[in-house]
């Protein structure tokens, strides 16, 4: 029986999912990681993509999330997103909706001509795209 | 002394003026109770993003040289921006005023201390007050009206705001005043510091957990994107619990009103009756006179 340990995922608008987990995979900036208990402490940003969370009992559950840090400690782990969803509630609309963000985003550093932002908000739009087969069921 | 049609009028209409304070105070406990929830909801969020918080700023240290400016500060306090978040709507008792009141009070202490001062209005009620003493000084105001629920997205565009002029240079420190839900009959009117963020004490036990973080990538460029989004959580924490407070003022206040106004009607009824009897006893002794002359 694997060690467990507490993750709590947490939006600025609730609490999505608070308990013992057993595994925990995160979107990091460089590069997604998979966390068991007893990782080393680490504090990473995330880039948008999937966090899925196997619980103690053996569920499963995956999220959206969008922007944001995961404070990794020995035992616990805690996934800050600016925006996170459950992934089967993610919709056409909302997804659609999350487009449109980064492309009005893109478009405002654009006519800024803010050229580091402009790419930061270029790589976010591809990272979208590249998500959407994984997010959005055909 | 007013008519007998006139007292029933009065009351008619007091007793409608009773039913809509009725009926606004229920619906201010309706929405008070989803305000509430929700500014319970967004409670977590802001006590980790303190943590987080408090861990980098440990992790950075004292070295404040190299930090970014967001969280050192620029290093002067000349020019103030007070960011007033008030409703958009009246008839919530001392809410709006009180807020307002206390960003007034601000700011003519650091307009007598010789600062620079600018005031960007959340809400328009607050700026209405406000716009008689400080208009020349005021910012375009925050329109929230057709917001039915504050989300973050809304939090989110006023930090983009403030972020902008701060990266512009046009202020070094901008504090938020915004009204603390305590209960439905106490709201207290806050003032807080968001830039530069005033980090909360790191407690024993977080700050020998800190030491062995791993960063990923490195803790300024954390740093970067934390900043920015701990003045927007502050920012949405502030518009929520504002939300919970005015209707929680609100409701108290129509409370109050209706009350008033079962007092009135209890005293104009007593009014009408006494009337209407002395113009039956007025009656009965001009009877009596007219048979007595006979």
């Amino acid at each position: 029986m694997a060690e467990n340990f507490t993750f709590e995922l947490v939006s600025p608008e609730s609490l999505l999912l608070s308990g013992e987990a057993e595994m925990v995979t995160i979107p990091g900036v460089e590069g997604d990681m998979g966390v068991l208990a007893k990782h080393a402490a680490v504090m990473t940003s995330l880039r948008p993509g999937l966090v899925g969370v196997t619980m103690g009992d053996g569920s499963q559950s995956a999220y959206f999330v969008r922007g944001g840090f995961a404070d990794i400690t020995p035992t616990s782990v805690t996934v800050l997103a600016e925006y996170a969803v459950p992934k089967e509630d993610m919709t056409k609309e909302l997804w659609e909706e999350q487009k449109r963000i980064a492309q009005e985003e893109y478009d405002l550093h654009h006519a800024a001509g803010d050229e580091e932002k402009r790419l930061a908000a270029r790589s976010y739009l591809d990272q979208l795209n590249h998500l959407e087969p994984v997010v959005l069921p055909a | 002394m007013a008519s007998l049609k006139d007292l029933r009028n009065r009351i008619v209409s007091v007793k409608a003026t009773q039913k809509i304070t009725k009926a606004m105070q229920m619906v201010a406990a309706a929405k008070l109770r989803r305000a509430q929830t929700a500014a319970e909801a967004a409670r977590p969020y802001s006590q980790r993003m303190d943590a987080v918080m408090a861990n980098i700023a440990g992790a950075i240290g004292d070295d404040k040289s190299s930090a970014p400016k967001l969280l050192a500060g620029t290093g002067s306090d000349q020019t103030h921006l007070l960011i007033i978040a008030t409703a958009e709507r009246g008839l919530c008792g001392g809410f709006n005023s009180s807020i307002a009141r206390l960003g007034r009070d601000h700011a003519r202490e650091l307009m007598a201390a010789g600062k620079t001062v600018k005031i960007l209005c959340v809400g328009k009620k607050g700026a209405d007050v406000l716009r008689s003493e400080f208009d020349d000084i005021m910012l375009p105001l925050v329109d929230l009206r057709e917001v039915k629920n504050v989300g973050y997205n809304n939090a989110s565009d006023i930090a983009h705001q403030v972020l902008a002029m701060f990266s512009a240079e046009e202020f070094d420190v901008a504090t938020l005043f915004y009204s603390e839900f305590q209960s439905v009959i106490s709201q207290v009117p806050t003032a807080q510091q968001i830039i530069p963020p005033s980090i909360p004490e790191v407690e024993e036990e977080a700050d020998s957990a800190s030491t062995f973080y791993d960063y990923e990538p490195d803790e300024n460029e954390i740093l970067a994107d934390l900043l920015p989004s701990n003045v927007t959580v502050q920012i949405f924490r502030a518009l929520l619990e504002n939300a919970a407070s005015e209707q929680g003022a609100r409701m108290s206040a129509m409370d109050n009103a209706t009350r008033n106004a079962g007092e009135m009607i209890d005293k104009l009824t007593r009014d009408f009756n006494r009337q209407r009897q002395a113009q039956i006893t007025t009656e009965l002794i001009e009877i009596i006179a007219g048979a007595e002359a006979l």
